[in-house]
């Protein structure tokens, strides 16, 4: 019997022994990035052209499921609060739970799947076939070159992508509630200024999405720098970034809420 | 023509957090305008909690910066930071009120007579506590079955 039970303990062993390696190498990976960010910031054409990928092109989706995501609370909301009679409180619940939970949260999903996927994949190819080699031979230094101006472009512009899906949710509530339904246009927008707060809900949202920025950008560059230099390995590692990143933004969202919101 | 797509997504970002800011928060009204502190011991302050807002007829005039417990008279100690603009006489009342059946409890005061007015640190004296709704009901209680012990005899 121990020569079966034996290998997949083993196995375990050897897999438990490959994360930790892994993980200090992604530490390794994060400290050699703010390392070298002083050299992309020196040179901000890199980031700007990074921007363009990774914020201006994310912008679209990131509008359009607002707005929809905006449009479903403001017509559940309503199903709901009216049988307490407090439809007034519609825009409250559209405005909290947008800029708390859901703007954050789902805009960091989406950029996940379509900017951290994209980053990994870019970087994977760039190493197996061997740019980033080739860098390294004309003393181009690959992090400082390559994955620092997308460490950046992906952390400033996740705070703005999460506004915009916020706002444009909160837009499209307005449409919902006040315009097709018609919940008093006054108290849906007095009740929503009065219940929101500047430093306790919009700023802990921009918060939260800023540590998203930083984790997915930190996973998808991480995965592509590490991917094995084959077809199956880059697009191995598009999926775990995927994949690590979601996990990772809705684990640290529970962190962060349990942190910020503890006493409202 | 890239510097100006980023230079787009940029100023609508910044944009969509000013419109958080003004339109869906409650920067415009009460932002950091200038507030003086007064003092307010209550026997029982309810469900009241900081950052509640302080009304008089019904406009917002401050919120409540802190809630202590003063030990040696046993009583709660509210800080209420009231807006520079509006002045109150000496004599004023502060109590605690509920906004609707099932709001939020928030702090209601009421102008006196007195002709000398309030100044930073100062106390108001006159207060009146949340209502307990147990304490309600109890008395409720005693009082029927105090009306109700000498018919039967």
């Amino acid at each position: 019997m121990p020569h079966r039970t034996l290998p997949s303990l083993r196995s375990i062993g050897a897999n438990a022994i490959d994360n930790v390696l892994r993980l200090g190498y992604a530490a390794r990976f994060i400290g050699l990035t703010l390392a070298h960010s002083g050299t992309s910031f020196a040179r901000p054409r890199l980031i700007i052209r990074e921007l363009y990928y990774t914020g201006v092109l994310s912008m679209v989706i990131i509008l359009v499921s607002g707005l929809f995501v905006g449009m479903v609370l403001g017509l559940q909301g309503y199903q709901t609060l009216t049988t307490y009679g407090s439809e007034s409180a519609l825009g409250v619940l559209v405005a909290l739970s947008l800029v708390r939970e859901l703007g954050p949260v789902v805009s960091a999903l989406l950029f996940a799947s379509r900017a951290g996927s994209a980053m990994t994949a870019e970087i994977g190819l760039m190493k197996a076939t061997e740019q980033l080699s080739a860098m390294e031979m004309m003393a181009v230094d690959p992090i400082a070159r390559v994955v620092a101006p997308r460490f950046w472009a992906g952390v400033l512009s996740m705070p703005l992508l999460a506004a915009m899906f916020s706002a444009m949710g909160v837009f499209g509530g307005y449409v919902v509630g006040v315009v097709l339904i018609g919940v008093d246009e006054g108290s849906f927008w007095s009740q929503m200024q009065s219940a929101v707060d500047v430093r306790e809900d919009i700023v802990n949202g921009v918060i939260k999405s800023f540590v998203f920025g930083v984790a997915i950008t930190w996973i998808a560059l991480f995965e592509g720098y590490d991917a094995p230099p084959t077809a199956e390995g880059v697009s191995g590692a598009t999926t775990r970034t995927v994949v690590t990143s979601s996990l990772a933004v809705l684990a640290l969202d529970f962190i962060l809420t349990s942190f910020m919101f503890r006493g409202i | 023509m890239l510097d100006l797509w980023v230079g787009l997504f940029v100023v609508a970002g910044v944009a969509a957090l000013v419109i958080l800011a003004f339109k869906v928060g409650n920067m415009s009204s009460l932002g950091g305008g200038e507030t003086y502190q007064i003092t307010a011991n209550f026997d029982n302050i309810g469900g009241l909690k900081p950052r509640a807002p302080i009304k008089s007829a019904g406009v917002v005039v401050g919120r409540v910066t802190a809630i202590t417990f003063n030990n040696e008279r046993f009583t709660a100690k509210v800080t209420l930071a009231v807006d520079q603009g509006y002045k109150f006489p000496k004599d004023t009342t502060a109590s605690i009120l509920t906004s609707g059946l099932l709001g939020e409890q928030y702090v209601g005061l009421e102008g006196g007579g007195d002709d000398q007015m309030l100044k930073a640190g100062d106390n108001i004296r006159l207060t009146q506590s949340a209502v307990v709704l147990e304490k309600l009901i109890s008395q409720f209680l005693f009082d029927k079955a105090a009306e109700g012990s000498p018919a039967k005899k």
